[in-house]
């Protein structure tokens, strides 16, 4: 259901592109209009759910620990795994969003006759999605050109190393052919293994549906169908400047791109893309393993009814001291 | 209804484990309570000794649960308020991208293939809830935006499932999120105790932990009859009389440990062995009739319950004027001490930073807590050579050594008990990697799950490390389980006569003592358990 749902809601999103652009000539709304309002939604709805998530307290220290811990000086300290200082936290943090640790641990586990369980290393979802998020981002950087001029050397170098096999006119970049790869194999994955398509959602197959429409309707429009870059560029560089233009005959293509990229930006604070930004909320991961040495402070931590050594005492009394048990009061 | 014993599951029937989920949605397949795989209900007076609300007898077949007339609002208004109290509670709630990488993570499914028991699942059968009635998108979109109502059906599923993870963190280590599984069902069983829904072998502990200072209901007198009983039995074993020091003021160290060790067979081995130890070194410490349970299985029902029953530690290091405190060989006692204690009941201003009076060690690592944990302060000791040892006394022992979820993720305690096994035993080897360190597999009963009645999820549970115990058994003639944790000292046995028949479980210091020589001892010839030592068997069979 949430993949046919999925599915059609970004197909209705191509045809609302048709209807309004081809049919209504409602450039300025869907030129100007919807990506204003998609990104401020994009940037305020963002703050708004890292500062709700920030003003909740972190009422106990619970990191998850994943390799020795701090100790006597003579046992090999795991300072990443097991970080004991804000250094620590950091480099395992930088490694968590950069290079997805965890994930890189990632086995897959298998029941034999016998029984036989085995736990085999598999990278395959690691591989994904660190090409899936790493190709994203530098074809979001490439997309830099288009806001500034004149263009910035290091976007025309990454594009050089982009396009470094030369590859066809235009210049093929790899990146795209990764990042459309890396989308298929993340949408393959959650269709064709049984557990993985139990659990999937319409909040899972909706932005790879989105995505996926996003970067084919971007490789269309570079390599297959004619459209006017400068003409591009002028609106981009409108919108960045705040003075709006919409220049004429700009092809469709670009205006469902920039509808899906639109509805990404929209749709990106109400959903689990925010994991981009949770992930450095992350109590388990982004708290230092100190728990003995540095006391930390629940700021809800209220007193609680207790049953006291005296009435402990009062109750057993007699039976303490017939064994000879010490007592405060005789 | 009699619950199914465990001989009359076959191993090889009960590892025909099919993993392929069912055809229908999980929303749409009904939840079916299966014996052997849930506890039973609590019990009205142990609710009503801590003050848990909606005391009532009832059963878990029952078609009627007896809640209260409002108890969806009571649920929904305590889930608001918690996600509004615990960043990780919400944040774990919202971030979840369904990547499935924790799904074969957890034992219970590895050993029933219950697919509501991948991490993944068990959450979203409260996230499902919390999207409903917590967000927007669940509120107008419904079951599309994966958001359900909270029917009484719903409900029980929530319990059944709550009472089937052990809480022991593995797919948090594993997930590029740190989503903590057991944050949530920490969490979603604390809502369940809103409505008066626990388990009959959690809360009869919580109460009796409460009125006596240890989950068995150990009365001081019959603690001090054990400890007589202790004593006489190491007279018989190495011709030495220990002292037992109880409830004593001023000592320079206050010891406590889990009350399984007052009782379970290898746990009363244990406290043996410590008296032993303690007494060859001349420690200047205490036990105490009131803090007699180092466990707290109030932290298996709410936060707030927990922190009543870990108050007694620090109150009690007060009263008896200690410096500081040793923690015995435990698990959840550990994550508790650890990483909630000193939150809790904290900070412990009058007690001193501690420092080993043997060796002049600080302990920097336990500084604001000042609990050691009792693998700290012996590896320490055998480092500075304080212990003299006689290993050979061990040989007949084939070691491995499993991990205790808690002191491995909670902590990442792994390296002092290793060293204190390998300076008393020859023979060490290491279960596969993927199973141990933290990547150790639970032993299928921990967050209070050992009772009788759900055998089945035991040994489902405990498939794995058992799995990876006859593996070693296998290759290495492995026969000795070692453990740091009271849960599993209990439980393992009837794992390992189950899965791996032929390996004995029992504490790290337990061969500590055996290996141990002390001064004034006669020639031992049988271990602590009054079995032969290696080489003395002839004699005793003469």
């Amino acid at each position: 259901m949430g993949l046919l749902f999925s599915f059609f809601a970004v197909t209705a999103l191509i045809v609302i592109v048709f209807i309004g652009v081809q049919a209504a000539h409602l450039h300025y709304l869907f030129g100007v209009i919807i990506p204003y309002a998609a990104f401020l939604t994009f940037i305020i709805g963002i703050i708004y759910r890292v500062v709700k998530w920030g003003r909740i307290p972190v009422p106990f220290r619970i990191p998850t620990t994943a390799g020795q811990e701090k100790s006597l000086p003579w046992i090999k300290h795991n300072k990443i795994d097991n970080p004991f200082t804000s250094l620590g936290v950091i480099v395992r943090m930088a490694l968590e969003v950069l290079l997805f640790r965890s994930l890189f641990r990632n086995t897959k586990t298998e029941l034999r006759d016998g029984p036989k369980l085995s736990y085999g290393s598999t990278k395959w979802l690691w591989l994904g999605g660190l090409a899936f998020h790493w190709t994203f981002l530098i074809i979001l950087i490439r997309h830099f050109r288009l806001f500034l001029e004149p263009v910035p050397i290091p976007i025309e170098i990454l594009e050089a190393l982009d396009g470094f096999f030369q590859v066809g006119a235009p210049v093929l970049y790899i990146t795209d052919l990764i990042f459309l790869g890396a989308v298929t194999f993340l949408f393959l994955r959650r269709v064709i293994i049984p557990q993985i398509r139990y659990i999937s959602l319409a909040a899972d197959y909706f932005p790879l549906f989105l995505i996926g429409a996003i970067g084919g309707s971007g490789v269309l429009m570079r390599y297959f169908l004619k459209t006017d870059v400068v003409g591009i560029k002028q609106l981009t560089m409108g919108l960045i400047t705040f003075s709006p233009v919409v220049p004429q005959g700009i092809g469709i293509i670009f205006y469902i791109h920039l509808l899906l990229v639109s509805a990404l930006f929209a749709y990106f604070p109400m959903s689990k893309l925010m994991h981009m930004a949770g992930v450095f909320l992350s109590p388990t991961r982004n708290l230092a393993n100190n728990n003995r040495a540095v006391r930390h402070v629940n700021p809800w931590n209220y007193p609680v009814k207790v049953h006291t050594y005296e009435e402990y005492e009062d109750d057993f009394r007699d039976k303490m001291k017939a064994v000879g048990i010490p007592v405060e009061k005789e | 209804m009699a619950e199914p014993k465990p001989e009359e599951l076959k191993p090889e029937e009960l590892a025909k484990i099919e993993y392929k989920p069912p055809k229908t949605g999980w929303m749409d397949t009904p939840t079916v309570f299966k014996k052997g795989m849930f506890c039973y209900g609590n019990q009205p007076k142990f609710l009503k000794t801590v003050g848990f609300p909606n005391v009532r007898s009832w059963s878990v077949l029952d078609e009627d649960w007896k809640l209260p007339e409002n108890w969806q609002e009571i649920f929904i208004e305590g889930l608001r308020e918690r996600v509004g109290k615990y960043r990780s509670f919400r944040l774990f709630l919202d971030i979840c991208v369904r990547c499935g990488a924790c799904a074969d993570k957890c034992h219970y499914f590895i050993g029933g293939g219950d697919p509501k028991n991948m991490p993944v699942l068990r959450a979203e059968l409260l996230r499902s809830i919390y999207r409903k009635y917590c967000t927007t998108s669940g509120k107008i979109m419904g079951k599309i935006a994966g958001a359900r109502d909270l029917t009484i059906d719903v409900l029980k599923e929530l319990w059944y499932y709550a009472y089937q993870c052990s809480e022991c963190r593995r797919c948090s280590v594993f997930c590029p999120y740190g989503i903590d599984t057991a944050e949530i069902t920490i969490l979603a069983r604390e809502l369940l105790n809103l409505l008066g829904l626990n388990t009959h072998w959690i809360s009869a502990p919580v109460a009796q932990c409460y009125m006596t200072g240890n989950h068995l209901g150990l009365l001081p007198h019959t603690q001090k009859d054990t400890f007589d009983q202790m004593v006489a039995d190491l007279e018989v074993v190495t011709g030495i009389k220990v002292d037992v020091p109880l409830n004593r003021k001023g000592a320079e160290i206050l010891y406590y440990v889990p009350s399984g060790d007052m009782f379970d067979e290898r746990g009363y081995f244990l406290t043996m062995a410590t008296l032993l130890y303690f007494h060859e070194i001349g420690l200047d410490y205490t036990w105490s009739t009131y803090l007699s349970d180092g466990g707290n299985f109030g932290f298996f029902t709410t936060n707030e319950v927990a922190k009543r029953l870990n108050a007694k530690a620090y109150a009690e290091a007060k009263r008896l004027k200690v410096k500081w405190m040793i923690g015995g060989e435990c698990g959840h006692m550990w994550r508790v001490i650890h990483q909630y204690m000193n939150t809790w009941n904290g900070p412990p201003d009058f007690l001193e930073e501690p420092v080993s009076p043997f060796t002049g060690t600080k302990f920097e690592n336990a500084k604001s807590t000042k609990v050691v944990h009792i693998c700290e302060f012996t590896a320490d000791m055998i480092k500075h050579g304080k212990l003299k040892f006689d290993k050979s006394r061990n040989d007949n022992l084939i070691v491995t050594y499993h991990d205790s979820c808690n002191t491995s993720r909670g902590m990442g305690f792994f390296e002092e008990p290793r060293y204190v096994i390998n300076s008393v035993c020859k023979n060490f080897y290491e279960m596969p990697e993927n199973t141990i360190r933290e990547q150790t597999f639970c032993c299928g009963c921990g967050s209070g799950l050992n009772a009788s009645e759900d055998m089945e999820l035991r040994l489902r549970g405990g498939l794995p490390r058992a799995n990876a115990v006859k593996h070693v058994k296998d290759k290495y003639g492995v026969n000795r389980l070692a453990c740091i944790c009271a849960i599993d000292r209990a439980v393992l046995p009837a794992l390992m006569d189950y899965w791996v028949p032929g390996v004995t479980v029992s504490g790290v210091h337990e061969m500590v003592a055996n290996a141990l020589i002390c001064k004034g001892e006669k020639e031992r010839t049988t271990d602590l358990r009054n079995e032969p030592l290696p080489g003395k068997e002839a004699k005793e069979n003469v």
